[in-house]
């Protein structure tokens, strides 16, 4: 058992670091490096969000709040102060992400199921329309266009590397702290909630603290994304952005670790084929997860390890 | 602020309560009676309005009709899909979880399949024959169709009332909210029940859809835009709460007039200070009726 | 004598329902003791009073002198009590081991730690794996939980419990639903683990031959008052326990 989770483990590294690492060097042209890019930061994302919904059991669908609030400091700061404060600004993101979170936090994991899903989407839906409105600070439905990363980033490959070496250091902690006691306790909060308490721990403050670590990481994932488009857009805060990013969850495989890295490659191959964002996305998307929640809710990994185990103990019983 | 503004604010705000009302008790309904959670609520509300537009610039329907065959067709749509989608995941672990996922699928579908067969431009409808004027009472020029919205919302609180205590559908209702299971042992046709009251639920949302459309123009995504201000009604009143929704629909709808009249820009950012000033103070709702644990 | 908890007048009603009326006992430090009575006689919900799961309506409970009636769940499990339930409370998903390894950090104080794996905290370990046999459930400790049979799940309960080293522990039926083998075994082994642990134990059984045979005294309850309280042999003998409760069973 755990030395099946070791080799998943080193399976996944060698072919992360095999795939993403190679794609600059047989990438056809910079199109395909933007692709890999987005697979890379929505993976993260999505890893991020599996924290919440998959290990602990919090589904939120407000991520998109902290997504678009990691892009727009990097894209005001960039704007208004230049260049030389695309990195600061990143590191001002996941910071103010941690601080709102907190605040927003305390307020929506008061309640529970339902109503915090519900609530974590109104709080998106909020900073959206202010984004949305405030014109003349955010640019409003325009978005802020023309940014660069400075000096050597603004080279399209060294901000690949540089995307590729943050993610896979966020996916490192992020595997870590699966594998710590506060993993272990999140899990188990989400499996029987009452019994932790009985463990004398507060359930609600570690909703807490994984609300918090999982938004700086969508800040994070944020920031980073303004990067690779050079613009960015309010719709960065739109319900739809936090809808596809528990897609991409869903379609990995909720719980599953690595999953929700699978469906973010997924999602962003199908809009690649499909052209991106066509008229009928949202119908497509729809679709995809009317399929994955009738039909494979286990999602694709975890589908994928349950047909194993079944295979496997049908061979055994026949042996 | 002088005494006439006030009252015209106050009715446009009572209007607009009367709508969310709708809307908000078949999603508080469901969630009460049956235990799911209908995400896509306000798409139901999205296809009355553009059936209400269908029927009546398209078919020249009566606008009263249209307004009848919205709800129903809202209805019917609901029933279908309760019977065919949502029905295969009750019982499963986590149910509430693949509630919210599923129904957020019907959102995307619906959203397109609308686009798909009216385009993509805001729709509206004139005002029904005979309401598109307005009434002068004591000096003051209301709207009629505003009246006549109000009139009816009233109409129908007092209706539900009536049937939730009177009969013996409203009992089973109210009994299915304390137990799915217990009533099947009662030898009553839970999964016909659940399939009615999905219908019925969503009928409203139609209805209301088709009733605001002379109102505001709908587009597509007014599902989304619906579902966000019906749920905060329903977390101002406490979600399977009736009367909890009828209370939170009157504060919304009215702090929702004023704000409009007075900060038009900046008006819905209201919607949501109400719901977080709620959750600081009362976050189960200002009509809570289960018992808090203390933790 | 020296009482590790004392009930005063401790009274609570669901609506019109008065669910534990009036119940005053005490319990002496490193006794094992038992509740019995009919079902829906308030046992469960004394329990939960105790561990602060539901406020009593009047009445006063204290937990080694301290007053605990306002206290959360929380902050009575950190002041030593610990409890298994009725309907058998763990953590599925999880292997049996982490089942109770989650315990033992959460009784270090370790579950905020988010950089290193569990299996690095060798004390939390160590101490899980040694409930693990205490229990005879250490061959099944890589198991998920879910997977466990029902007599072995209960033992979970017990042990998850027992991770946060209790001074005092509360079993809510810890032999409902076993055999009469598996219920023999278990009589033993809470014997043992009330010995082992140095618990001051209290539980609630169905069980007659479990009930006499390992409590030192014996509470009645009958809806939501005491009814009775001695040493098995006066309660075996009480006449108004045999009509309202024993009936002619253990004549
Ligand atoms: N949360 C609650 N709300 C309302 N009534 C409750 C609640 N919990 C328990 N009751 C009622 O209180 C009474 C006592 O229940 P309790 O579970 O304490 O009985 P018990 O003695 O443990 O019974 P059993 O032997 O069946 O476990 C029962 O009538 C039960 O229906
Ligand atoms: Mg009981």
């Amino acid at each position: 058992m755990k030395h099946r989770h070791r080799i998943k483990e080193v399976g996944f590294w060698a072919l992360f670091f095999l795939v993403f690492g190679l794609i600059p060097v047989f990438a056809k042209s910079e199109y395909h490096l933007v692709l890999a890019n987005h697979i890379l930061i929505w993976g993260m994302f999505a890893m991020a969000f599996n924290m919440l919904f998959g290990v602990t059991g919090m589904l939120s669908f407000g991520q998109a709040l902290y997504y678009g609030l990691g892009a727009y400091w990097v894209g005001l700061m960039v704007k208004t102060f230049g260049e030389a404060w695309f990195l600061p600004a990143i590191g001002f993101g996941v910071l103010s992400a941690v601080l709102l979170s907190m605040l927003i936090g305390l307020l929506v994991i008061r309640v529970s199921g339902v109503y915090f899903t519900v609530l974590t989407l109104a709080f998106g839906q909020l900073a959206w329309q202010i984004t949305f409105k405030w014109y003349h600070f955010t640019g409003g439905d325009d978005g802020i266009q023309g940014i660069m990363a400075p000096g050597i980033l603004g080279n399209h490959i060294v901000y690949y590397c540089f995307t590729l070496l943050l993610v896979a250091v966020s996916i490192w902690i992020l595997r870590r702290l699966v594998n710590s006691p506060l993993g272990l306790t999140l899990r188990c909060i989400r499996q029987n909630p009452d019994r932790v308490r009985f463990l004398g721990r507060r359930v609600r403050r570690n909703q807490l603290r994984i609300y918090v670590i999982s938004s700086s990481f969508a800040a994070l994932a944020g920031g980073l994304m303004s990067g690779v488009n050079n613009s960015i857009h309010p719709d960065m805060f739109y319900w739809t952005t936090s809808g596809e990013v528990i897609l991409m969850g869903v379609i990995g495989g909720i719980g599953q670790f690595f999953g929700p890295f699978i469906g973010a490659a997924v999602i962003i191959i199908i809009q690649d084929v499909v052209g991106a964002r066509t008229e009928y996305w949202s119908l497509i998307i729809g679709l995809v997860m009317m399929t994955m929640v009738l039909l494979l809710p286990r999602g694709l990994v975890g589908e994928i390890q349950a047909f194993m185990a079944r295979f496997k103990s049908g061979a055994g019983n026949r042996g | 602020m002088d005494l006439s503004f006030f009252i015209m604010q106050f009715l446009s705000g009572l209007t607009m309560a009367t709508l969310l009302f709708l809307v908000a008790s078949g999603l508080t309904l469901i969630f009460g009676v049956g235990k799911v959670f209908n995400f896509a609520h306000g798409s139901f509300y999205m296809i009355g309005a553009y059936l209400a537009y269908q029927a009546v610039s398209v078919w020249h329907a009566n606008f009263w009709i249209s307004v009848l065959i919205a709800a129903l067709g809202a209805g019917v749509f609901g029933m279908f899909a309760e019977a065919t989608f949502l029905r295969r995941i009750y019982g499963r672990a986590e149910e509430g979880g693949f509630q919210i996922l599923l129904t957020y699928s019907f959102i995307l579908v619906i959203d397109d399949l609308v686009k798909l067969i009216w385009g993509t431009e805001y729709k509206s409808l004139p005002r029904p024959l005979g309401f598109g004027g307005a009434v002068n009472i004591g000096g003051l020029t209301i709207p009629a169709y505003n009246l006549a919205i109000i009139a009816i919302g009233l109409v129908i609180v007092i209706l539900a009332w009536l049937i939730l205590s009177r009969t013996r559908s409203g009992r089973v209702a109210r009994a299915a909210a304390l137990d799915r299971e217990m009533l099947g042992s009662l030898g009553i046709n839970v999964p016909l029940t659940m399939t009615l009251v999905f219908g019925i639920a969503t009928a409203m949302g139609g209805f209301a859809g088709a009733l605001a459309a002379p109102l505001r123009s709908v587009s597509p995504g007014a599902g989304i835009e619906v579902i966000i201000d019906s749920l905060i009604v329903v977390v101002i009143g406490g979600m399977g709460n009736f009367w909890g929704a009828w209370l939170g629909a009157l504060i919304l709808g009215e702090v929702n007039a004023f704000a409009v009249s007075t900060v038009p820009d900046w008006a819905s950012l209201f919607n949501y200070l109400v719901m977080v000033l709620t959750l600081i103070f009362k976050p189960e709702g200002l009509f809570a009726s289960r018992e808090i644990r203390k933790v | 004598m020296q009482p590790i908890l004392e009930l005063d007048a401790v009274t609570k009603s669901f609506g019109g329902l008065r669910v534990t009326s009036g119940v005053s006992f005490s319990i002496e430090k490193g006794s094992i003791s038992a509740i019995i009575g009919p079902n829906g006689a308030g046992k469960t919900t004394l329990f939960n009073q105790i561990t602060g799961y539901l406020n009593p309506d009047h009445g006063r409970i204290v937990f080694e002198g301290e007053d605990i009636t306002r206290l959360s769940t929380r902050e009575i499990v950190a002041r030593g009590m610990g409890r298994a339930f009725q309907v058998t409370s763990f953590f599925p998903e999880e292997t049996v081991l982490d089942n109770i390894r989650v315990a033992c950090l959460s009784r270090l104080n370790m579950t905020r730690k988010t950089m290193k794996s569990v299996s690095e905290f060798t004390d939390a370990t160590d101490k899980a794996f040694s409930i693990l046999e205490s229990l005879g459930l250490d061959k099944q400790a890589d198991r998920q939980a879910f997977e466990l049979a029902h007599g072995d799940q209960k033992l979970l309960d017990i042990g998850i419990a027992l991770g946060l080293e209790p001074k005092m522990l509360l079993l809510d039926e810890p032999t409902s639903g076993m055999s009469p083998e598996e219920r023999l075994l278990t009589r033993n082994l809470i014997q043992k683990l009330w010995k082992e642990f140095n618990l001051t134990l209290l539980f609630i059984e169905h069980d007659m031959d479990t009930v006499f045979g390992i409590a030192q005294t014996v509470r009645v309850l009958q809806m939501g008052r005491l009814l009775a309280e001695g040493s098995p042999e006066e309660i075996r003998r009480n006449p108004e326990v045999i009509t309202a409760y024993l009936g002619e069973e253990v004549l």
